[in-house]
């Protein structure tokens, strides 16, 4: 599950921000911030694809780079926001 | 105000016939369509072409001394010609025309080339000094009116585009690889160098001299600021007072025409201002101004206010996507370098219904950012600063929400984000360059886009350490808003503003804009005000805005800045847009001229096409880049389609 967030995320990132595929890798850790791929407009981007293609809601205090500067911590992230959305329909 | 054109061997040798001065003296057509001379005498040749503003009948060019031992093209005007003139005759000097043209000739007699040091004005002209055997090019301080030479096979050829250039044999267009790379970081090449291989500009305020075989260019005009610290020497008041008498008579010789002088109303304080001063002597005054779909971009309800309490005969042009798709090709055609805005085009528009209403020349408010401290990117840095000596805080750089209201995205971007935007280069407050480091960076996002080849072409280069390199040796003893003012002032001015979306786009429709805040003295006022009497606080051009402000309604006076914007990748993406966009944009055409590379081309395009109205800034730019750099290539380099 967490591998299919990764992937999509990862493609989002490279078909939106990074424009080009030779072989420039982000590793999951990479910080998108300092790399310059992401920025303050490039985030509003990112989030609007989280909300759409996973069906959550980012709230405002929760952009923030801990949560969506690398692709580790997107997939973290977004998974968090899954597992406890999940729980709240179970309650 | 015209186009000018011409070469001359260095040294004695045939020179090119006289059917290729009339080449590319054609080429500027557009510059002049009003008359055209020619001069020839085997050593030099001097081509014109006239926009007839002074003097409609006798200020015929090229134009000679009485004795024939000095000819003269120009482009341009020296506005105190008229106390130029009075002093000329005063030392025994004799006039045939009325022209200002004929100063020029006159000053040199009398002076030597040093004369250019006495003219108020903007200007690029080549004077042929036969009994010296030499030609001297100067162009004016704030680089107004453009100037393009090379030497070639021991001639030196020059114009006021390079198109014209182009016309003489053996010269052929070529992208310059560091050209792009400039303009890809600061909106425009540095001069002297241009987008084109073998091709120079030369930079304003400099004057060249060609003797001996030997071509020397130096500039006759710096642009300078006080020490850090140093004491004005005047007060608040007198400032004020200083600007306001300065201001009014740059307006006052600024209106010296033999035809009407009409005015650009963006809504904004500065053209305010000058339709204000200009009103002072022309109660009927003519004004223009644009329009746009976008609330975001569109300004007419300022412009309306205006209208009503100044009481012009106002003409608003409605500026639409489709017109500037449709328009580009020719725009590019002008400015013959990449943009990284479409605004070029919507101000090529403007100028056309100026033309279209019959006016040749329209007084407009550029300059007074540079001067007086306008731009955003001045408090920008300024608060930058006042975050990077507490690097760690939260709350400092929030104020730099408060430094664009007119950008809603960026309103609504998280704080976090926004922090790490303007962080950039925090840590290197001490770099000369510090003020325009993010744009800079943000422009920069455009080479992500290179080819592999470009890539390895320009490996190394680092146009950061060039332009740092090039900067004055005073430039770290000032204080940080002078410096910002100045790199804005030297590199953007020139490069963009006065060019791409000045000179070159008005005269393709043979009008001349007129400047009263780049007046050299008001230039030079504004270098030497305290840092404090320009940004106040957060507020922008303080002095200007209380010198001029109590004429304007209040609503102009305190609105936020404003630049001009048109709407970017969005006027090319829509349905119907014109097809050269889909051809040049293709993986085909960008493969073919090489600058690029297609598969991240291609994503960009589909990236601008779907988030049509929200793209980002860096996109957006690199899209106007891409776009851009293809349509210079297909017109000079090698037709695409």
């Amino acid at each position: 599950m967490k591998q299919d967030i990764c992937l999509a995320v990862r493609r989002f990132i490279s078909e939106n921000f990074l424009f080009r595929d030779d072989g420039e890798a982000i590793t999951h850790d990479a910080s998108l911030l300092d790399a310059g791929i992401i920025d303050s407009t490039g985030v509003l981007e990112l989030v609007s694809f989280l909300e759409t293609t996973f069906g959550i809601a980012v709230q405002d205090e929760e952009m923030l780079p801990e949560n969506l500067d690398s692709i580790r911590a997107i997939s973290n992230y977004v998974s968090r926001k899954l597992e406890s959305s999940k729980a709240q329909l179970v309650v | 105000m015209c186009g000018i054109a011409g070469y001359f061997a260095l040294s004695p040798r045939p020179l090119a016939p006289r059917e290729v001065l009339s080449r590319m003296v054609e080429a500027v057509r557009h510059r002049g369509p009003d008359d055209s001379g020619l001069y020839y005498d085997g050593r030099a040749a001097l081509g014109h072409r006239r926009l007839s503003i002074i003097d409609l009948s006798g200020g015929r060019q090229p134009l000679s001394s009485a004795d024939g031992r000095l000819w003269v093209t120009f482009n341009g005007e020296i506005f105190n010609y008229v106390e130029l003139r009075e002093d000329l005759i005063a030392r025994g000097r004799a006039f045939r025309t009325k022209s200002d043209t004929e100063t020029i000739l006159h000053a040199y007699a009398e002076f030597g080339p040093q004369c250019v040091q006495s003219f108020n004005g903007d200007f690029a002209y080549a004077l042929w000094d036969r009994s010296n055997h030499r030609l001297v090019i100067a162009r004016d301080r704030m680089g107004v009116r453009p100037l393009y030479y090379t030497v070639h096979q021991g001639v030196l050829v020059f114009a006021s585009e390079v198109k014209s250039l182009f016309q003489y044999p053996g010269l052929r267009p070529e992208l310059d690889p560091l050209g792009l790379d400039q303009c890809f970081t600061f909106w425009a090449p540095l001069a002297p160098r241009t987008a084109f291989k073998n091709i120079y500009e030369l930079p304003a305020g400099y004057q060249l001299v060609a003797e001996q075989g030997v071509v020397k260019i130096a500039p006759y005009w710096t642009l300078s600021y006080p020490a850090r610290g140093e004491r004005a020497g005047m007060s608040e008041g007198e400032a004020e007072e200083h600007v306001k008498t300065l201001l009014a008579d740059a307006t006052r010789i600024r209106m010296r025409a033999d035809v009407p002088v009409g005015a650009y109303l963006s809504g904004g304080f500065d053209s305010s201002a000058t339709t204000a001063l200009a009103k002072e002597h022309n109660e009927r005054l003519r004004t223009f101004s644009l329009e746009f779909e976008s609330p975001e971009l569109d300004e007419s309800a300022y412009q309306r206010t205006l209208v009503a309490a100044l009481g012009t005969d106002h003409s608003a042009l409605r500026c639409k996507g489709p017109d500037i798709a449709a328009n580009f090709p020719a725009v590019i055609r002008h400015t013959e370098r990449p943009v990284v805005r479409a605004a070029p085009a919507a101000l090529f528009l403007l100028s056309r219904q100026v033309r279209d209403h019959g006016f040749k020349v329209v007084l407009t408010g550029e300059g007074a950012d540079e001067v007086f401290g306008g731009y955003d990117i001045f408090k920008e840095a300024l608060v930058r600063r006042f975050w990077a000596r507490e690097p760690q805080s939260k709350w400092r750089p929030l104020l730099l929400r408060r430094l664009y209201p007119y950008l809603g995205g960026l309103q609504s971007q998280p704080a976090a984000y926004l922090e790490a935007f303007f962080r950039t280069g925090l840590a290197h407050a001490d770099d000369p360059l510090f003020s325009h480091l993010p744009r800079f960076a943000l422009t920069r996002r455009i080479s992500q886009f290179y080819s592999p080849e470009l890539r390895t072409t320009i490996n190394g280069y680092d146009p950061l350490d060039d332009l740092r390199a090039q900067l004055p040796a005073e430039f770290g003893k000032w204080h940080p808003l002078s410096r910002a003012q100045y790199l804005e002032t030297r590199c953007l001015l020139p490069g963009y503003i006065l060019s791409s979306q000045g000179d070159r786009v008005a005269m393709a429709h043979a009008v001349e804009g007129r400047f009263p805040f780049l007046d050299h003295r008001v230039v030079e006022l504004g270098a030497a005000l305290p840092p404090g009497l320009k940004v106040r606080g957060l507020r922008e051009k303080y002095v200007l805005r209380r010198a001029l402000g109590r004429e304007l309604p209040r609503e102009i006076v305190e609105r936020p800045k404003q630049p001009y914007r048109a709407p970017d990748s969005e006027s090319f993406v829509h349905e119907g847009a014109p097809g050269y966009v889909d051809a040049l944009l293709s993986p085909e055409a960008i493969a073919r001229t090489g600058y690029f590379e297609p598969r991240a081309v291609t994503r960009l395009v589909k990236k601008c096409r779907a988030m049509r109205g929200a793209v980002s800034a860096g996109d957006n730019m690199a899209f106007m880049a891409i776009l851009s750099t293809q349509l210079v290539h297909s017109s000079y380099v090698e037709p695409l389609i």
